[in-house]
C-alpha cells in the first residue's frame, strides 16, 4: 500500500536548512495496521504530509495506494482517507453538511454522501447528530466526526494523525476500538501518528521508530518492548537501614528508604522478592512497578531520553 | 466539467455558512451607507468647483462608494479563509482529489455575490438620496464593481494562504487598500487634484474603474467606460491566476 524509498524533506528557514525527515525508507502491506511513533518533531507529520500530497519532498520516491506520488498526486488523493492532527471541520457547520460535502468532493452522488455519512456515524458511535452544528461537540465526538470523514469515500488506505492526542482515557481506548475496526470490519490499511507507547501498543501490528527525522527500530510492539532492559521496581522502608540491608539483599539500588531494582519482568519477578524479603523479617510499606515507557525504549533505542519540541 | 461540478460544490457551502450568520454582510455595508448619509450631502454644493466634472453631486459620488465596497468588502474575505485554515477545513479540502480553481472560485462566487447585493441596496439608497442615472449603467456599473470584488478576493485569499497569520494580513490589506483607494478618486474626482497628484493616480487602475463606473452613470464617454471594464477584467485575471497558483501550491 506504501511503499516509499529515501524520502526526505528539508525546510528552509531564517536560521538555515531543516532537515526534518532524512530519506526514509517505508513500507506497508495491505491490511496492516502501522504505528508511527516518536517524539514531536522527529518528522512523522512531515512523512504524513508527503504521503498524502500535501508536501512534496525534497528526495525520494514513493507509491502510494498504487500510483506514483509525485506523478499521478490526483490518483493517490482519490484512494487515500487524512485525518489530520487538528480536526477539519468548522465550527458553524453542520455535521451532516460537513460530511456530504466532503463526499462530493471525491465525486460522490449526494444521495449516496448521505447514506454513507449515517452509517459511519453510527458505526462511531455518533447516531442522532447529523444536525448539530460542529462546535457543539465535545471533544472525542469531534475526533471520531473527524474519522467519519476521512473515510466517507472508503477509501482503502487510512492516514491517522495523533488520533487520540488531547483525549482522555476513555474516550481513547473506546477510539482504539473504532481504529481497529476500520481494518477488521472494513479491510483498510492503516497508517497512524502517535507519541504514545501504550497506544502504538495496543493497536499496531508494527511500529517505525523516527527520531530525528530517520527510522531508528521497525519492528512488531513486543520485539521493541523486549529490547528495553524490563521493569523497574521501587520498594519504600520505614528507615534507612531497612531500606539498605534490603538493598543489598536484591542487588537493588538504594536511595534513602528507597530500593530501586531492574526486573526482566516485574510480574514473574515480585513473588520471589517479598519471599526473600519475608524470610529477612524486611517488610516494605510501599511498592511501586513501572512499565517501560517510550521515555525507556527511546532512551534505548537511541541513547538519549525522549525530547518535546516543536512540531516540524 | 469536473472543475465547475466542485466550483457549484464550494460555492454553495461558502454561501450556506455566510447566510447562516449574516452579520458581517450587513457590516459590510454600514460604512459606504454612512458615507452616503453623512458625507455625499456635502457635496452637492461642490459641483460649481473647478474642475468638478460634468454631472450632479450624486452621479460623482456614488460610482466611488460602489469601488469602494467592492474593495473593502472583498480584500478582508482571506479572514473568513484563515478562520477555515485554523480548523483545518482548506488542508481537509487540499488532500481531496477536487481542483484547486474549484476551491478557490466557489469562495470567490460567494463574494461576488455577496457584493452584488450589497452594491444593490446601496444604489436602492443612493436612489432615494437623489441619484439620477440610466438603468443600464446603473446595472453594468454594478456587475463592474462585483467583478472588481471578485479580483480583490482572489488576492485576499492567496495572501491569507500565504501569510497564514490574521496579524500579517490585517496590515497588508489595510496599507494596500486605503493607498489605492485614495489615489483613484472615490471620496471627490481626481479632476480636482494638483498635476503630480493626478499623474500618480493615473497609474493606478482603480482610478480608470472609478472612472468608466462614473460614465456609465452619467452616460459619458464610451472609450472611458471600455477602459474602465478591461481594467477591471484584466485584474480578474491576475487576481485569478495568482490565487489559483497559491492554491496549488503546497502548503508549507
Amino acid at each position: 500500500m506504501i511503499e516509499a524509498r529515501g524520502l526526505a524533506r528539508t525546510f528552509r528557514t531564517r536560521a538555515g536548512d531543516v532537515e526534518a525527515v532524512r530519506g526514509i525508507d517505508l513500507d506497508v502491506a495491505e491490511g496492516e495496521i502501522v504505528g508511527f511513533l516518536g517524539p514531536n518533531g522527529a518528522g512523522k507529520t512531515t512523512t504524513l504530509r508527503m504521503l498524502t500530497t500535501l508536501i512534496a519532498p525534497t528526495a525520494g520516491t514513493a507509491r502510494v495506494a498504487g500510483h506514483d506520488l509525485l506523478r499521478e498526486p490526483v490518483e493517490v488523493r482519490r484512494r487515500i482517507g487524512y485525518v489530520a492532527q487538528g480536526g477539519c471541520t468548522l465550527p458553524e457547520a453542520r455535521v451532516g453538511e460537513e460530511l456530504v460535502d466532503q463526499g462530493r468532493l471525491y465525486g460522490m452522488a449526494a444521495a449516496a454522501a448521505v447514506a454513507h455519512g449515517q452509517e459511519l456515524l453510527a458505526g462511531l458511535d455518533l447516531a442522532g447528530v447529523w444536525e448539530r452544528l460542529t462546535k457543539t461537540l465535545s471533544g472525542g465526538q469531534r475526533r471520531r466526526l473527524d474519522i467519519a470523514m476521512g473515510l466517507i469515500h472508503s477509501p482503502r488506505l487510512v492516514f491517522l494523525d495523533e488520533p487520540t492526542s488531547g483525549l482522555d482515557p476513555q474516550a481513547r481506548a473506546n477510539l482504539w476500538k473504532h481504529v481497529r475496526s476500520l481494518r477488521d470490519a472494513r479491510g483498510a490499511t492503516v497508517f497512524l501518528t502517535t507519541h504514545y507507547l501504550e497506544e502504538a501498543d495496543a493497536l499496531c501490528d508494527r511500529i517505525l521508530v523516527i527520531d530525528h527525522g530517520e527510522i531508528v527500530a521497525a519492528g512488531a510492539p513486543e520485539e521493541l518492548k523486549r529490547r528495553v532492559s524490563g521493569d523497574t521496581v521501587e520498594l519504600t522502608f520505614g528507615d534507612d537501614a531497612a531500606a539498605a540491608t534490603a538493598a543489598l539483599l536484591l542487588d537493588g539500588q538504594v536511595d534513602g528508604p528507597l530500593v530501586r531494582l531492574q526486573l526482566p519482568s516485574a510480574v514473574e519477578g515480585l513473588p520471589g522478592v517479598f519471599r526473600a524479603l519475608d524470610e529477612a523479617e524486611l517488610s516494605p510499606l510501599g511498592v511501586e512497578v513501572h512499565r517501560p515507557t517510550l521515555d525507556d525504549v527511546f532512551l534505548s533505542l537511541t541513547g538519549h531520553a525522549l525530547r518535546d519540541e516543536v512540531p516540524a | 466539467m469536473r472543475t465547475l461540478r466542485e466550483t457549484d460544490l464550494i460555492f454553495r457551502r461558502a454561501m450556506r455558512l455566510s447566510l447562516r450568520n449574516p452579520i458581517w454582510v450587513i457590516l459590510g455595508l454600514i460604512q459606504p451607507i454612512l458615507y452616503l448619509v453623512m458625507f455625499g450631502p456635502l457635496l452637492e454644493n461642490m459641483t460649481e468647483v473647478q474642475g468638478w466634472p460634468d454631472g450632479d453631486a450624486w452621479s460623482v459620488f456614488v460610482p466611488g462608494l460602489l469601488v469602494q465596497l467592492g474593495i473593502f468588502g472583498a480584500a478582508f474575505v482571506g479572514f473568513g479563509l484563515l478562520h477555515e485554515m485554523h480548523a483545518g477545513v482548506v488542508e481537509r479540502m487540499r488532500v481531496t482529489p477536487a481542483s484547486r480553481l474549484a476551491l478557490l472560485l466557489g469562495r470567490v462566487l460567494r463574494d461576488v455575490v455577496v457584493l452584488f447585493v450589497q452594491g444593490l441596496i446601496l444604489i436602492v439608497c443612493a436612489l432615494l438620496f437623489g441619484l439620477d442615472a440610466p438603468i443600464g449603467g446603473l446595472l453594468v456599473g454594478l456587475i463592474v464593481v462585483a467583478l472588481l470584488g471578485a479580483a480583490f478576493s482572489s488576492a485576499s485569499y492567496a495572501a491569507a494562504l500565504i501569510l497564514k497569520s490574521e496579524d500579517a494580513l490585517a496590515p497588508l490589506a489595510n496599507g494596500l487598500a486605503v493607498p489605492l483607494l485614495l489615489l483613484s478618486g472615490i471620496l471627490l474626482p481626481m479632476s480636482l487634484a494638483p498635476g503630480w497628484l493626478e499623474t500618480i493616480s493615473d497609474i493606478n487602475p482603480l482610478k480608470h474603474v472609478v472612472d468608466g463606473v462614473r460614465a456609465l452613470f452619467l452616460d459619458g464617454s464610451t472609450s472611458v467606460v471600455v477602459w474602465g471594464i478591461v481594467t477591471t477584467l484584466a485584474l480578474v485575471a491576475a487576481g485569478l491566476a495568482f490565487g489559483t497558483r497559491v492554491f496549488e501550491r503546497e502548503s508549507g
